[in-house]
């Protein structure tokens, strides 16, 4: 405790983080012996599929672009005291309506149109679906957590059914290809090293969202509303700002986020929708949320190591089951939460401490 | 014909509802503690894991089980050691629970079977009455020592939690536990002992499911443990209430397959979201009404 004082605000809060990782990589180590293998060999195939060459890198990048977006889609509710735990229905009819819509363009509709049409219907479709457990709380007072999970269930449902029974090319489980104007180029267009990697544009953007939901939380009224609805709703409602509101609104724009994830996988990697293509972003994006301490630049930097740790699990699978990479996500969450009190704690005491000296 | 099929819808009802109400059980043990429990989810999945490794370990059904209870006390323990000694979030804490559960069967699936979706088949307890058709059917459910003790656990609940003082204390520990511990009730430990409750029970909820499959596959407790979050509310915080909510979610989940298996012509995907829908409804229309424990959510000195 005597250390934290001297530690700055930024030190502090990259405290916690640290020890939680510090924690996870020593139960990493053990569950790799456990497995019979070494740590250290594994660490080492770990970094070089994934930092040690173009390709890993930009696999790493490419990965780590939906979880920039549905840590950004956690992180900004839960400024507003919200926990959104249905980002993965958000992704999905988010993906869904991207690509409906980028298939239904004329065929010489052009990219300046295209791309802002097939994002935009992505956006807004998981914005709706955000809204409805921010609305439903606000109206009923059912607790988020619970109903967006129900609705994840139920847009999977519906997408599926939409897929299967509607969409889909005949056997296949895919959607017909986007419009050649709603794709999003590879960077490997203008970087021939990544050749062969799915990194595209909209990793781009997901960086420019990040910047975009920073200057919205920390410099404009409606993000100081969010953030007074998260400390205190009661204090915020004395202020005149609706928390009910606000939070359905702060639900909109997090499912807007996670709605987005279609535009990496859709219009940059595949050209299609795809049954199944999520595998549970959605829920990784609470622990990079958990991990970036819902700040934007936080859940780039946290999207950055489980990007890596994701792509890792493929390069390490030959020595461990890379289903280890799931456990560790979860350890490095679990641990986070047994250090953010103590630390709470530390902040204001050292605060007391000096508006007493 | 008519009576036959709906004993056998009753049957399968009943069937569906089991891990539903057991779960739920355990949700409103920890929840009149003043704990949220989102973790059932990752409990039940852990109670089945458990059941199927000590069953295909041992040879014996019955240690199975026991593993099984095992496996949910552990993972509640775990929730406990974060919120209770840490006092972390526990709706965020139970998140991550579900998460590390998820990956942790996912990872010892592969370990131990070198199959990512699925275990060996295990022997599961036998029912003690068997029979023929659908009365048989009757027979071997009501004959189930599983099920006979998750009737006995769902009456045992509601002594336990309105006629004992063990019961009276941890309701108090749910309403206001700065008075609770003024009275001397030891707070965190009354909590604790909730939790470890809501652990077992939870787990023999995934026990069941895995004996009916005589497996484990991945991911198999298919958001159950959601559904009896829902029925703890729908039930109002009271174990026969949460049972109640149970049967009708269990009643639209067979309504459901029946559906399905009658080729009415609907989508298979959107009957399959109906228990969800249900449970979604329900939450908006009751939640309003029912008033939760006191302290829900609050550490143990009432600060968030």
């Amino acid at each position: 405790m005597s250390l934290t004082p001297r530690l700055g605000q930024t030190g502090r809060a990259l405290l916690g983080p640290g020890v939680a990782l510090l924690f996870a990589l020593l139960c990493g180590e053990l569950l790799v012996l456990c497995c019979g293998a070494a740590p250290g060999r594994v660490f080492s195939a770990l970094l070089a599929g994934t930092w040690g060459n173009p390709y890993g890198l930009g696999q790493v990048l490419f990965k780590a672009t939906p979880l920039v977006l549905t840590g950004l889609a956690v992180a900004i509710p839960y400024r507003a005291g919200l926990l959104n735990i249905g980002a993965e229905g958000q992704v999905v009819l988010g993906a869904l309506a991207t690509g409906v819509v980028g298939m239904s363009l004329p065929a010489a509709c052009p990219a300046w149109l295209a791309l802002p049409a097939a994002a935009g219907a992505g956006f807004l479709a998981g914005a709706a679906w955000g809204a409805l457990p921010g609305w439903l709380k606000a109206r009923s007072g059912a607790h988020e957590v619970i109903t967006s999970i129900m609705l994840n269930f139920v847009a999977l449902a519906l997408a599926n059914w939409l897929v299967a029974a509607h969409l889909a090319v005949p056997e296949s489980l895919h959607t017909p290809a986007v419009v050649a104007g709603a794709r999003l180029a590879r960077l490997a267009r203008w970087l021939p090293a990544l050749h062969g990697s799915a990194l595209n544009l909209s990793t781009l953007l997901a960086l420019g969202l990040a910047s975009w939901a920073w200057w919205l939380l920390f410099r404009t009224r409606l993000g100081f509303g969010l953030r007074t609805v998260g400390c205190s709703p009661r204090a915020a409602l004395f202020a005149g700002i609706s928390p009910g509101r606000i939070g359905t609104l702060a639900m909109a724009v997090g499912g807007g986020m996670a709605g987005l994830v279609g535009c990496n996988f859709v219009l940059g990697y595949k050209g299609w929708y795809e049954d199944g293509f999520s595998g549970g972003v959605g829920f990784v994006g609470i622990a990079v949320a958990l991990l970036g301490r819902a700040h934007p630049a936080g859940v780039v930097l946290a999207a950055l190591l489980f990007g890596t740790l994701s792509q890792g699990g493929l390069a390490i699978n030959a020595l461990v089951p890379k289903e280890l990479v799931d456990v560790l996500q979860a350890l490095v969450v679990l641990a986070l939460l047994c250090t953010s009190r103590d630390l709470r704690r530390a902040a204001l005491a050292a605060r007391q401490a000096r508006s007493a000296a | 014909m008519s009576a036959i099929l709906s004993l056998v819808f009753l049957v399968q009802v009943l069937r569906i509802c089991l891990p539903y109400a057991l779960a739920a059980l355990g949700g409103t043990f920890s929840e009149r503690g003043g704990v949220p429990n989102i973790a059932l989810e990752g409990i039940m999945l852990a109670g089945a894991f458990a059941f199927v490794l000590g069953a295909w370990a041992t040879g014996q059904p019955w240690l199975g089980v026991l593993a099984g209870v095992l496996g949910g006390v552990g993972i509640a323990l775990l929730l406990a050691l974060v919120t209770l000694r840490f006092g972390a979030d526990a709706v965020v804490a139970g998140v991550a629970l579900n998460l590390l559960v998820a990956g942790g069967t996912r990872f010892l699936l592969k370990l131990t079977w070198d199959s990512a979706s699925n275990s060996c088949r295990v022997e599961a307890p036998a029912p003690w009455l068997a029979g023929e058709g659908a009365l048989g059917a009757l027979a071997g459910l009501l004959g189930h020592p599983l099920f006979l003790l998750a009737v006995l656990l769902c009456a045992g609940s509601h002594v336990l939690l309105f006629r004992t003082r063990f019961g009276l204390r941890l309701r108090a520990c749910g309403e206001h536990p700065a008075a609770a511990e003024a009275a001397g009730v030891p707070v965190g430990r009354t909590r604790l002992w909730g939790l470890l409750l809501s652990g077992a029970l939870c787990g023999l909820a995934g026990v069941w499911l895995a004996a009916e499959q005589h497996q484990f596959s991945d991911g198999m407790s298919g958001g159950r443990g959601y559904i009896a979050l829902a029925a703890v509310v729908s039930g109002r915080w009271n174990p026969l209430g949460a049972v109640l909510a149970c049967l009708v979610f269990g009643a639209a989940e067979a309504l459901q397959m029946a559906l399905q298996g009658a080729g009415t012509g609907l989508p298979t995907q959107l009957l399959q979201a109906l228990p969800y829908l249900l449970a979604l409804v329900a939450l908006c229309g009751l939640v309003g009404r029912a008033r939760p424990p006191a302290a829900l959510g609050q550490g143990q000195d009432g600060e968030e």
